[in-house]
């Protein structure tokens, strides 16, 4: 295929099959998993679990006391690279108008100098945390294929867009449309990897919270 | 009509003076982006060359690249070319009609076997037989085979000639091809545009004329000296581009101040021609300069690349359909192996032996 | 199903829940839940890291109930348990784990690790993998009434000693007293003194209690161990008494686990609530503080810190109290580094004081508590469980250090108003 029978197939058909996947993977472990349920907890709570419940799904951003220390470029490049990653999705203006043609609205962007920046930046922050994942002890004892597949799915948008930002390799179009398609793997991959915890986070720090909250504790 | 005069003796015979045509030649070797002594070269060439025989075939188009070539300001440019080859068939141009017009055609290409160029313009139609588009009784599939035959090379002149174009566009009802798709012996060079530039056309076909040869290709047979670059990396408001300044509507304050018209759906960026330097109508401007976004006319299915008023990152097909029908699935899916989830839970609850300090004792549990 | 590994297999499969599913599946391998568990810090030894000591029951989670898992399980890409999986992961399980619950207080996406070590444990006992040491404190305390053997007799003497030693009377299966007092076997035999103190306060509080002849033992084992069976035996060996006595509280003594078990697991190990407040006794005295009913005279000058039992505090929720009533009789209190919910465990909970083979470790990671204490130069160290008061006094042995460890109702009770 050439560049840009390559670049319409991404902008048209290659985005209708990556978001069905998406949303039909999303949804269908989002409900698997809903429905195996939790017994009801028939202690006498100390205070309602909601309030507390809710407040760690925000408050768990922050690091336990001694936490930053101890592992400072988890805790520090994990966020540069979340931030970096959102607002390079968020705020650079052709990406803006990707949102917009779906949403229906869109919002200002950053000027593109900075979206270059950050960019660059959270691709190096990216490598530096597979670098410490290859060499901390603790990380490389974790770590899984599934690990290394949701790295690079992440990595390949990143890489993909700063090239074609910068009108590096061969063909412009060529590379444009690969970094849509980089992008469409990611969708597809999402589900089916530990990239599902962009949506179950939540969830996850609300029971810690709310299991914590009911019996008056603050975490 | 054949005749046996060269350039220089058509030249001399209509009053052209040399220095007119040393212009002419000057001009095309600057935009050949050939070396400046070239320019008495071809002068010299072109002067000793029998009239070129060209055979030009208008398929399923609207005319549009013939307007573009015929409508310049400077006469003197492609008239020119017009008087260093011999147009032997060509509909809108030719003086004669109906079968006179036909023998013409086929004259020409038996005294000029293996020597005459064709340019095409429009699409060929394949589906039915053919049928969308004939002239005098044969399909386009036919005469394009025919002539196509005996050329020394073909040049595919315009967007529908070059890629499909138009008529290719979704759903493509008469199945229309490019020239690419059907000839695969002859060489072809790919000058796509709806319409291509004027000065594009005709420094291709100058070089042939001088150098025998076509110019170099890139990947999808366009001339590179042409279609090298994309509008955007030549645009002159790349500046804004870079500093995230863009017109947001056709009148607004950033339109007016010349801002770049990403947002309002320029397709510069992956659109490769030569409207940012050499410019339409004698250089006076180009769709961007006059404050309209690109709409990427030499690419391929630019017609089926999402709206031309939206940007070049949105999406180009609809995706409710597919996003509702995945959502649906995907919680029957979910609903379903969830209930399946239920079911092993309560199947090993029931299968739960209760372990007691006997067991325990055992050493083992249940 | 008769396999070890078919019986843990089902015992997961009844233990994971909507929770256990959102924790695995937001779980990134970040690693930083073992900067936060002892074991790791003081060790290095990253297979101490909490969420690795899931990787059985994950696995289960990922075969059964997660829909690539149930593909890669039909197109036989996966494998089931295996009981020398299990063998391998009992030491992960029960000896580096006090279920402590810091864990869950670092995790960036939320995950409760230590709610799901409990559940790991379901799966262990099912297959009968545990420490011996656990099996057999268990054994003792469905059969025997409590972990360490204690019998209702060894009870009544101790009830005699304090009697003599306070001047009160400790009242033994009084019908219709608003308090139970629980205790633990180490309350009973190591630290009696409890029961006195506990008899001075009453007294002067003017509270009616009782001490229940059929529900003596505090201390759940079956919590350690991890078989909810074993511990809804010994709950409702309590709720029996308790409904028989017709108390209103029962009291959980200066025990970590037991207020785990009796005031948050209970109703859902036996599957109603009760219909009897549970309290931790700390619980108990700030109230009565809070009432003006507890008189207290004198201040311990010495610099002091308190050590937070992670069962009473962290995963108890009864944070305030020992505060609000150290400060009553101390002037010098001083807050170890990371206090309240975020102190460090003692290395003794979760069973792993009962489990021998634990010990080496347990020894080594006192090094933590060590630095506090260090960080701190106190001579005393006040708590509120006496598991912790044992873990505590070993270590500073160990370590050759002159620190006092004290009961903080026993501190209580000797700073009483006479």
């Amino acid at each position: 295929m050439s560049g840009p029978e390559l670049l319409l197939w991404a902008r048209g058909t290659g985005l209708q099959i990556a978001v069905a996947i998406f949303l039909f993977g999303l949804l269908a472990r989002f409900v698997e998993l809903w429905l195996l349920g939790r017994k009801t907890d028939l202690s006498v709570a100390r205070a309602s679990a909601v309030g507390p419940g809710l407040r760690t799904v925000v408050s768990r951003s922050l690091p336990m006391p001694g936490a930053l220390k101890q592992t400072p470029l988890v805790f520090l490049g994990g966020y540069v690279f979340h931030l970096g990653f959102l607002a390079t999705l968020l705020f650079y203006v052709p990406h803006i108008h990707f949102l917009r043609s779906i949403l229906g609205f869109g919002w200002p962007g950053l000027p593109p100098f900075l979206i270059d920046v950050i960019g660059l930046v959270t691709i190096a922050t990216l490598i530096a945390l597979l670098v410490q994942r290859f060499t901390d002890p603790v990380r490389r004892f974790l770590s899984r294929a599934d690990d290394y597949v949701a790295w690079t799915v992440t990595f390949l948008p990143l890489l993909s867009g700063y090239v074609a930002f910068h009108r590096l390799g061969t063909d412009y179009t060529l590379m444009l449309a690969l970094h849509i398609l980089s992008v469409e793997l990611l969708l597809i991959v999402i589900p089916f990897t530990k990239l599902m915890h962009m949506f179950t986070f939540a969830l996850a720090r609300w029971y810690n919270g709310a299991i914590a909250g009911r019996k008056g504790v603050r975490v | 009509m054949a005749d046996n005069q060269t350039v220089g003796e058509t030249l001399a015979s209509r009053g052209i003076s040399r220095r007119t045509f040393l212009k002419f030649c000057a001009t095309m070797t600057s935009l050949l982006a050939l070396p400046p002594g070239m320019a008495e070269v071809m002068a010299e060439t072109l002067a000793r060359t029998r009239r070129q025989s060209v055979i030009w075939l208008s398929f399923q188009e609207c005319t549009g690249c013939t307007e573009s070539l015929t409508r310049s300001h400077s006469p003197t440019l492609e008239s020119l070319l017009f008087d260093a080859i011999s147009l032997d068939y060509h509909h809108t141009l030719q003086a004669a009609a109906g079968d006179a017009a036909e023998r013409a055609r086929v004259q020409a290409m038996q005294d000029n076997a293996g020597k005459y160029l064709v340019i095409v313009d429009g699409s060929i139609p394949l589906k039915d037989g053919g049928v969308y588009s004939t002239i005098a009784g044969h399909s386009n599939l036919d005469m394009l085979k025919e002539t196509a035959a005996g050329a020394a090379a073909i040049i595919a002149v315009g967007t529908c000639a070059t890629y499909g174009g138009l008529p290719h566009a979704n759903p493509n009802p008469t199945g229309a091809v490019a020239v690419s798709d059907i000839i695969k012996d002859k060489p072809i060079v790919n000058v796509p545009g709806c319409p291509p530039i004027a000065t594009v056309i005709t420094g291709v076909v100058a070089h042939f004329l001088t150098l025998g040869t076509l110019p170099e290709l890139d990947s999808l047979g366009r001339p590179k000296v042409f279609f090298g670059d994309t509008i955007h990396d030549r645009c002159y408001r790349r500046p804004f581009y870079d500093q995230g300044k863009f017109a947001k509507t056709f009148d607004d304050e950033g339109a007016r101040s010349g801002w770049c018209l990403y947002e309002l759906g320029c397709k510069g960026p992956t659109t490769h021609n030569a409207c940012a330097t050499v410019k339409w109508n004698g250089g006076t401007s180009f769709p961007i300069e006059s404050g309209h976004p690109c709409l990427g006319c030499s690419e391929p299915n630019f017609w089926d690349a999402g709206s031309f008023y939206q940007a070049l990152s949105a999406k180009t097909l609809p995706l409710s359909a597919h996003a509702g029908a995945a959502l649906a699935v995907g919680a029957a899916a979910g609903v379903a192996v969830g209930l399946v989830s239920r079911a092993k839970k309560k199947a090993a609850a029931r299968q739960h032996t209760r372990v007691s300090a006997d067991d325990l004792e055992k050493g083992g549990g249940a | 199903m008769s396999t070890p590994a078919e019986r843990a297999t089902n015992a997961f499969l009844e233990q994971i829940d909507r929770p256990t599913a959102a924790f695995f599946e937001s779980c990134v391998h970040c690693g930083m839940c073992a900067h936060a568990c002892l074991f790791y810090t003081e060790t290095g030894d990253p297979q101490y890291t909490p969420i690795h000591k899931l990787e059985p029951m994950r696995r289960v989670w990922e075969r059964e109930f997660t829909l690539f898992g149930r593909v890669k399980k039909w197109l036989g890409l996966s494998k089931p348990l295996s009981e020398a999986e299990l063998k391998t992961w009992e030491p992960l399980v029960y000896d580096s784990c006090t279920l402590c619950g810091r864990c869950s207080l670092t995790c960036p996406v939320g995950n409760d690790i230590v709610y799901m070590v409990r559940k790991m444990r379901e799966g262990m006992v099912a297959a009968g993998i545990a420490p011996d040491g656990l099996k057999e404190a268990s054994i003792r305390a469905v059969r025997v009434g409590s972990p360490m053997g204690v019998t209702l007799q060894a009870l009544k003497a101790q009830i005699a000693h304090a009697e003599k030693d306070v001047g009160l009377k400790i009242p033994l299966d009084q019908e219709g007293a608003e308090y139970l007092l629980l205790m633990s076997s180490a309350e009973i035999m190591q630290f009696p003194e409890f029961m006195g103190a506990a008899a001075k306060i009453f007294a002067q509080a003017g509270v009616s209690w009782t001490l229940c002849s059929t529900a003596f033992e505090a201390t759940n084992s079956g919590i350690q161990i991890g078989s909810s069976d074993i511990a809804a035996q010994l709950v409702q060996r309590i709720v029996d008494g308790a409904e028989k006595l017709k108390v209103k509280t029962v009291i959980s003594p200066e025990c970590g686990h037991a207020y785990t078990a009796l005031r948050w697991e209970g109703p859902n190990l036996i599957g109603r609530p009760y219909p009897f407040k549970v309290q931790h006794i700390l619980e108990v005295l700030d109230e009565l503080r809070a009432a003006g009913k507890l008189q207290t005279e004198g201040m311990e000058e010495a610099k002091l810190t308190f050590h937070d039992p992670c069962q009473i505090v962290r995963r108890g929720g009864v944070v305030e109290q020992p505060r609000n009533l150290l400060r009553m009789v101390a002037s010098n209190f001083v807050e170890m580094e990371d206090p309240g919910i975020y102190n460090w465990c003692c290395g003794g909970g979760g069973g792993v004081s009962a489990n021998e083979r634990a010990e080496p470790l347990r020894i080594k990671v006192f090094s933590r508590k060590k630095h506090q204490l260090d960080q701190l130069g106190v001579s005393t160290v006040v708590t509120a469980c006496s598991n912790c008061r044992n873990m505590l006094e070993e270590g500073l042995e160990h370590n050759h250090m002159q620190v006092s460890v004290l009961s903080l109702t026993e501190m209580l009770a000797e700073h009483l108003k006479e």
